[in-house]
């Protein structure tokens, strides 16, 4: 299907059944009910899903595949994003325009990185791209500020010019971000019983772009690029005595890896008008790392959940306070109960870069494919189990 | 008139000479032994061949062009292959794509940008690479990670990968090199009907003589960076300054 | 004149603290072959070493003082730091205002400890595995290393000064003839730097007079080699280890005076101390020093406004800049050995 094996299909199938009916899944408590702030189906939260989600697909094709470990992607990013929004402030509100010219300006910002940082591999790359993020993060911070707006970040103004569009609203109002007169931050909200799902434009614009992404990382592993790509990382010797030049595939690799994050970034501008520098810093860089190795560098779908679970950790773990475990151990004894709080509150709550910094050093340790891979060996256990029972079943009666 | 022409090499590292006025001749469709002692400068001259080390004088001419100052894989486009003494595979790839690979560099070059269309929709490909591993016995094994394969069968696939490729000449550096007995009858099996079958000229960097006198047509001896004599195998056999050179090492 | 001499001093402090966690970035790359992005967080640690310090040493009891009433005129209940009950007011108070320098002889042990359980419970397990696998572990170990200070100390920024005979500054200027307030530095800096110096000094001695330190460089030039003579050099790096954190730590205990310590300020300098050890050339004790000064001289002199007027930025990127011109033209760095890293 779609030039899909049977396997990659039934996946790409998942991915769109997930993103589609997001805002069921991610919302099973009831509205008003005491659990309803770990609902996570608001379109905020939803869009950020799917956006980090391009970001960390886009990173994977780079380290999952080449095994160039970036430190500085968020630098793209962060070029998508103020790209979008001088899109804004100078074109029209439509989002297609602004996300098309921040995915090709950070394609060239990323080949001019990218061609200077592969001239080095290992640890001289991440620095070499980390180096060059930093400077791009310190840059924008302070000399460019008429480019990005410096610390205050880039915003519309009343005055924009919007040659294709109106520069105020009949109100007189900064307009908002749509797709051919679809805003996106228009949405439809579903009662069913206590429940209320909200279905939000700008999500679903992100994530049909999301499940594009994803179609096609599917397409570049599966082609001969991608297992060039893959031979990179193996071998490079070999790679070089058997005629291949591992440079430009390398480079090639990098800029798309480049443009998809600033496809996310241009994304991001376009649900929420306005970028900042400190989208660029290094630790926005470290995340996108955390993501795709949490979830499984080198996986197709790894990535998309390291950067579903870290958003959920984030915003929803985030939440829990002691009152709310107090509330979940009520049922113990109160000095087990206070105990057990004590102990696990550290590691939830405002604690939850420690429980995601642990869980982090476990996965490299001891899963080096990431979660994806913890899922399958226990899968791969369960089968083990019941096909020993199958087969002792079977045995007996020969006995 | 030879394939290769190596025209007088020097090259020193600080005050080693490693290769002194190295003048080689490999001819077309023969089997060519480079042997010599520890330390005699093999490697080092090997590494000029495929392009790692750039000498400090003399020519290296394949095919009519020059070697020098191209890059490996500019080398192997030539039509050079090189088997390594470890061998050198993608041990993380299973054994077809390792396969596929080399079938994909010979025809398409060394870049080119294939990010959409499918590995598997390559019919010709994919005829090649499975010709290849039935030629080495490994089709059954097609599907393997190649990281788990004992090191004969990393040898023979590695053997493939530069046969695939149809090269004009095959560099071997001690293929048997810390093999055991069989493995090494075996290799040597594998190189001879290579030999019959495809006619593929060959040139061997070699420590082990069993090795080297079954296969070698022309032998060169290197001693202290110096070629001392190239001949025939029955000649190199009794020659004294070989044995002199050796200082009894091979029981020849 | 005087201003070039201004810059340079104002770049030594920063230069050293760049200098000392690039020391020890070098010790552990050289002798281990392990890349440690959580020696950052070692910093970190040390400087809240010295926050642990001087928060024990003020630890206090209420006492009422019938002598003074609050606002409300009741009887006015002062903190008194069992110091004072210990060694009188006067030893006390005095222990108290040398709070940071009595933390070096605290943090010594601790860095030390915090360095062998970090070797041997994590980093000796990845001596085999990829550089991109070492880095992300020991990334992962900085997050959770600084989210640990986070919960116990809060996320913000602790001032911890320095003893009273330390505040202020003097000038220099007038010290070495120029006119009076041309060169003003504060006191705080030259220790630091002469602290530095001394630490530097002693890792090298250490590493030169000693026969550990002779196994120690043995080890670093050609592990195999060493390991055939039968030496136990893993025990031995194992201690290299703890003295690369110990020096990480120091560097981060006497820099608390000069910036309040907070949970990232490991990251902070983490990621400037790695480009100051590609500078100086991956692997090389000497290059790792020279690098960390030249780089904070640099800095100081890039953020003067002649500079910046010049090249409008500077200030911010010129560390950077410095790092990618020299990756590029001189992979190996200013003074690094050849073939440590390189393709």
């Amino acid at each position: 299907m779609l030039g899909l094996e049977k396997k990659d299909f039934r996946l790409l199938l998942i991915v769109i059944g997930l993103t589609l009916f997001a805002p069921f899944i991610l919302n099973p408590f009831p509205a008003g009910s005491e659990l309803a702030q770990f609902n996570a189906g608001y379109p905020d939260l939803m869009q950020r899903f799917v956006i980090f989600g391009i970001f960390a697909i886009g990173f994977n094709i780079l380290f999952g595949l080449t095994g160039y470990l970036s430190f500085g992607h968020a630098a793209f990013l962060g070029v998508g994003s103020y790209s979008a929004v001088w899109m804004f402030k100078l074109l029209s509100m439509n989002v297609l325009p602004a996300i098309i010219l921040s995915v090709i300006i950070s394609g060239l910002f990323a080949l001019v990185i990218g061609f200077v940082s592969l001239r080095r591999s290992g640890i001289y790359f991440s620095i070499l791209t980390l180096a060059f993020a930093q400077m791009s993060f310190a840059l924008a911070y302070s000399v460019l500020t008429p480019i990005t707006g410096g610390e205050t970040g880039l915003q519309l103004a009343l005055d924009d010019p919007r040659v294709l569009g109106a520069a105020q609203t009949a109100s007189g109002n900064i307009p908002v971000p749509a797709l051919f007169g679809l805003e996106m931050r228009s949405s439809y909200e579903m009662s069913v019983g206590a429940w209320t799902f909200t279905f939000n434009a700008g999500y679903y614009l992100a994530a049909l772009i999301m499940v594009l992404s994803f179609y096609l990382a599917i397409r570049i592993f599966r082609s001969p690029f991608g297992m060039m790509l893959r031979a990179i990382k193996s071998n490079q010797t070999r790679m070089s005595y058997t005629g291949l030049n591992a440079r430009p595939y390398t480079l090639a690799a990098f800029v798309i890896s480049g443009m998809y994050a600033g496809l996310a970034g241009g994304l991001m501008a376009s649900m929420d008008p306005l970028a900042g520098a400190e989208r660029m810093q290094w630790t926005a860089s470290g995340e996108v790392v955390l993501m795709t190795i949490l979830g499984g560098a080198g996986t197709l779908i790894g990535p998309v959940l390291g950067a579903g679970m870290i958003k959920y950790f984030e915003n929803i773990f985030s939440k829990i306070n002691s009152q709310i475990l107090h509330d979940w151990f009520g049922f113990l004894p109160d000095g087990l109960e206070d105990f057990v709080v004590t102990l696990i509150y550290p590691f939830v709550g405002k604690g939850w870069h420690l429980t995601l910094g642990i869980v982090f050093m476990l996965v490299v340790i001891f899963l080096p494919g990431g979660l994806v891979q913890g899922g399958q060996k226990i899968a791969a256990a369960f089968r083990r189990k019941k096909s020993e029972k199958a087969s002792s079943g079977a045995t007996k009666p020969a006995e | 008139m030879g394939i290769l022409e190596v025209k007088g090499i020097n090259k020193r590292f600080g005050g080693l000479q490693a290769l002194g006025d190295v003048n080689l001749s490999v001819e077309e469709n023969t089997v060519h032994a480079i042997i010599g002692p520890n330390g005699a400068g093999k490697s080092t001259l090997l590494n000029v061949l495929v392009g790692k080390l750039i000498p400090d004088s003399g020519s290296v001419m394949f095919d009519g062009q020059s070697v020098l100052g191209r890059k490996p894989h500019e080398i192997n486009q030539m039509g050079i292959s090189r088997v390594f003494q470890t061998p050198e595979i993608f041990s993380d790839l299973t054994v077809f794509e390792n396969v596929m690979i080399p079938c994909f560099a010979k025809r398409d070059g060394a870049f080119r940008m294939h990010a959409i269309s499918s590995v598997m929709s390559e019919k010709g490909i994919r005829a090649q690479a499975e010709e290849i591993l039935a030629d080495v016995n490994m089709l059954e094994k097609r599907d393997v990670v190649t990281s788990s394969l004992s090191r004969g069968d990393k040898r023979r696939l590695e053997m493939a990968m530069c046969l695939v490729q149809d090269p004009k000449l095959l560099l071997l550096d001690e293929p048997t090199a810390g093999m055991a007995r069989a493995d090494t009858e075996n290799t040597i099996n594998l190189l001879k009907e290579i030999r019959t079958k495809r006619g593929i000229t060959m040139a061997i960097i070699e420590h082990d003589m069993n090795v080297v006198f079954s296969l070698a047509e022309r032998i060169t001896v290197l001693a202290q960076g110096t070629p001392l004599v190239e001949d025939i195998p029955e000649n190199i056999k009794g020659h004294p300054k070989v044995r002199e050179a050796y200082l009894g090492e091979a029981q020849v | 004149m005087d201003q070039f001499i201004l810059q340079i001093l104002n770049g030594l402090d920063k230069g050293s603290a760049y200098a000392l966690i690039a020391l020890g970035l070098t010790l552990i790359f050289g002798t281990l072959g392990v890349v440690n992005f959580a020696h950052g967080a070692l910093f970190m640690m040390g400087a809240f070493c010295a926050v642990t310090v001087s928060k024990l040493l003020t630890l206090s009891h209420k006492v009422v003082d019938e002598t003074r009433t609050d606002f409300l005129g009741n009887p006015l209940q002062v903190d008194v730091p069992y110091l004072h009950d210990l060694f009188g007011p006067a030893l006390g108070d005095r222990l108290i205002d040398w709070a940071v320098p009595i933390s070096i002889l605290f943090a010594i042990p601790v860095m030390i400890g915090i360095g062998f359980i970090m070797e041997r419970g994590l980093i000796k397990h990845f001596y085999k595995r990829p550089h991109a696998d070492q880095i992300l572990v020991t990334f992962g170990l900085a997050i959770v290393l600084q989210e640990v200070i986070k919960y116990y100390y809060g996320a913000n920024p602790i001032p911890t000064p320095a003893p009273e005979a330390f505040k202020g500054s003097f000038d220099f200027g007038v010290m070495i003839g120029f006119d009076a307030n041309a060169i003003i530095y504060p006191y705080w800096r030259l220790v630091y730097f002469f602290f530095s110096l001394l630490v530097i000094g002693a890792v090298f001695a250490f590493l030169q007079f000693t026969t550990f330190g002779m196994v120690v460089r043995a080890g670093m030039a050609d592990r195999e080699t060493v390991g055939i003579l039968g030496i136990d050099i893993d025990k031995r790096f194992t201690i290299m280890f703890g003295i690369a954190a110990a020096v990480a730590g120091l560097a981060g205990v006497m820099y608390v005076p000069i910036n309040p310590p907070n949970y990232h300020m490991g990251m902070d300098f983490l990621v400037l101390s790695f480009v100051v050890v590609v500078v100086g050339g991956m692997g090389s004790l000497p290059g790792a020093v020279a690098a960390g000064f030249l780089l904070g001289i640099l800095e100081s002199f890039a953020s003067t406004s002649w500079a910046v007027n010049l090249l409008p930025g500077i200030n911010q990127v010129i560390i950077y800049l410095v790092a990618i011109i020299i990756l590029l033209t001189r992979p190996r760095g200013l003074m690094g050995r050849k073939g440590v890293m390189e393709e």
